[in-house]
């Protein structure tokens, strides 16, 4: 039986949560579709086409759906959910949002953010931030799964799929968009970069984090994120926060500055192939999970390693 | 206008988690539990709203074992009205969850009902999601802003992007996000007043629920731990490595 997977997209271009999706669903079984829900969306459902083990593509085309409201999106899932046994959607905002609801629909569990395939209907989930790993067999017809990005390698393009285009069930206005402020950044998303730049509530001000911080990620070309205390304190913007409750990410390199190592910011990044701790207080716990340590006062060390870069 | 908001018991968030030496789950003897930190919020946000005259009374709701009530009495001295406790021994999933609170939606009829994101322990995000699609009606998850306006919701949402601004007629379903309110330390004195507020014990039963687990945890164990790092004595030290050592930096 074929498998559904929900694309992540903002009606321009495919997110790359899909592609860790993609490869999660076909560790389950080969036949592999992606439904491309959104508004003008063409190009992300032809982009969608393109990846490597991608069988069929659905597109569902509608003003409605350009905010893709969590109950549009997920009655328009269980309206062509028929003949799948696995629904799967990225775990992040975008498939935590609306992917319970299909759940909810059809009656069955949601098997959330797995980060291993061990059967069709067995899979590896984190649990208590990351401190233990479950292994859960659903007994449910349809396995809904949302699929945590940094447990699967990203799919690869070569792919040549059909297009089917679906007809879109009306909006139920059980909600309506408002309004949305998106961060702007020319820098690589969080969840995809491969350095990540993180500042704490050691940085002192929103200004500190910029005025440090920037001129290292831009050396780097990194990404930037966050402690929760420092989104909290507003030294960055809230979608970059690393951790348990805020993103999960796995780059080769995550520089933590003035970030003292909290379990839940270690849930979010303790998986990072090299994990560098800048902190003055030797005794922090993230020089516990550190590769590279590096005990001082960050106003020094951070411009140093500025410098130092060239 | 009811608000109902259902709270968890769960570990403290200050406790280091222990799994199993038999890989049956995680060792919760003797460990601090407390009320899932996103209820707390979700509870201040419910109480805020009565303080400031748009509600008028606050319901809190436990599903799980009897000593839950202290999780409802927690919520109660932060200024829920009365408590509902929905006792069973059986271990809860989100789906079963959701079929409770559902009921007692049909019960209490309330205008929203603020839920927090996520559970600590089963990190499942899904509960208010399902209660919203299992009440046909709207969801606004991950809030970190929460208006009623001339009878309607108007939430503003943590997203991957940034912020989005939602707005949804009642009843409807809020999940709430850290940065929603800081909830208040309840007093002594409202500790003592909580004491004696009402909370009433249903069962599944009682709500004609079936909350037979639907997935089964085969084994439970801890992931593998990274090995110990070197402390580097300054930042040319620093660089070497991560250019020649873990080749993360192009040398
Ligand atoms: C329900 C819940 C969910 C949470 N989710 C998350 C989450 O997703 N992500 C997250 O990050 N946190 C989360 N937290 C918060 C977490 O518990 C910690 O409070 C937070 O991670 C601390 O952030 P921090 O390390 O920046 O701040 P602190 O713990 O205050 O650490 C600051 C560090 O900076 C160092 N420092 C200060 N000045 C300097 C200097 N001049 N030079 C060098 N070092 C310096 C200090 O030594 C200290 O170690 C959550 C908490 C709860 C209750
Ligand atoms: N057993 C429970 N009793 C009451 N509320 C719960 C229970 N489990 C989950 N919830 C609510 O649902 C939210 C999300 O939980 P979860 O979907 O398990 O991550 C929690 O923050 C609570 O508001």
């Amino acid at each position: 039986m074929a498998i559904l997977v929900i694309a992540e997209h903002d009606n321009k271009a495919l997110k790359s949560a899909t592609l860790n999706t993609i490869t999660a669903a076909n560790k389950i079984g080969s036949e592999v579709h992606i439904l491309v829900a959104g508004f003008a969306c063409k190009g992300v459902a032809e982009q969608a086409a393109g990846i490597a083990g991608v069988a069929s593509v659905k597109m569902a085309d509608s003003a409605a759906l350009e905010p893709q409201l969590a109950e549009d999106v997920a009655d328009l899932v269980l309206a062509i959910s028929g003949g799948y046994e696995h629904i799967l959607a990225p775990a992040t905002t975008f498939g935590k949002n609306f992917l319970p609801r299909v759940a909810a629909l059809l009656d069955v569990a949601q098997i959330s953010e797995i980060v291993s395939v061990e059967g069709p209907d067995t899979f590896v989930r984190p649990i208590y931030a990351g401190n233990a790993l479950a292994t859960v067999k659903s007994a449910d017809l349809i396995k809904v799964i949302s699929v945590r990005t940094t447990g699967f390698d990203a799919a690869g393009t070569g792919g040549a799929a059909p297009i089917v285009e679906l007809s879109v069930p009306a909006s139920g206005g059980k909600s309506s968009f408002v309004s949305r402020e998106l961060t702007k950044s020319e820098r690589p998303e969080l969840g995809a970069a491969k350095i990540i730049v993180s500042g704490g509530r050691g940085l002192g001000s929103s200004e500190n984090y910029h005025n440090l911080l920037d001129p290292l990620a831009d050396k780097l070309g990194a990404a930037m994120g966050a402690s929760r205390a420092a989104v909290d304190a507003g030294f960055a913007p809230n979608d970059y926060q690393v951790g348990q409750t805020g993103k999960i990410v796995a780059p080769q390199l995550y520089i933590a500055v003035g970030i003292s190592g909290a379990i839940q910011h270690l849930a979010g990044m303790k998986d990072s192939k090299i994990i560098v701790a800048i902190n003055k207080d030797p005794d922090a716990p993230i020089f516990q999970i550190a590769d590279y340590g590096l005990v001082g006062d960050l106003f020094e060390l951070v411009p140093q390693f500025v410098s130092e870069l060239g | 206008m009811k608000i109902v908001v259902p709270v968890k018991r769960v570990i403290d968030y200050n406790v280091k988690v222990r799994v199993k030496a038999d890989g049956s789950g995680v060792d919760l003897s003797n460990v601090k539990m407390s009320m899932n930190p996103f209820d707390e919020i979700a509870v201040e946000a419910a109480v805020r709203l009565k303080e400031a005259g748009v509600a008028s009374e606050v319901v809190v709701v436990s599903c799980g074992i009897a000593a839950s009530q202290e999780t409802l009495r927690t919520g109660l001295a932060i200024g829920a009205d009365r408590a509902v406790l929905v006792e069973t021994n059986i271990d809860l999933q989100p789906l079963a969850v959701a079929k409770l609170l559902k009921a007692i939606y049909d019960k209490e009829k309330p205008q929203l009902i603020i839920c927090g994101k996520q559970a600590i322990d089963d990190d499942a995000n899904q509960t208010g999601q399902m209660l919203a699609a299992l009440m046909n009606c709207g969801q606004a998850t991950f809030a970190s802003k929460l208006e009623i306006v001339d009878g309607k919701a108007i939430v503003t949402r943590e997203v991957d992007g940034g912020l989005e601004t939602l707005e949804l007629p009642l009843p409807a379903v809020v999940t709430t996000d850290l940065r929603l309110n800081e909830p208040r330390y309840a007093t002594l004195p409202n500790i003592m007043k909580a004491k004696k507020k009402p909370l009433e014990t249903l069962t599944p039963a009682d709500l004609g629920v079936n909350v037979e687990p639907r997935l089964t945890t085969l084994k439970v164990v801890e992931p593998s731990s990274r090995k110990a790092g070197i402390i580097v004595p300054d930042v040319q030290v620093l660089l070497n490595k991560l250019k020649n050592e873990a080749k993360v930096i192009a040398g």
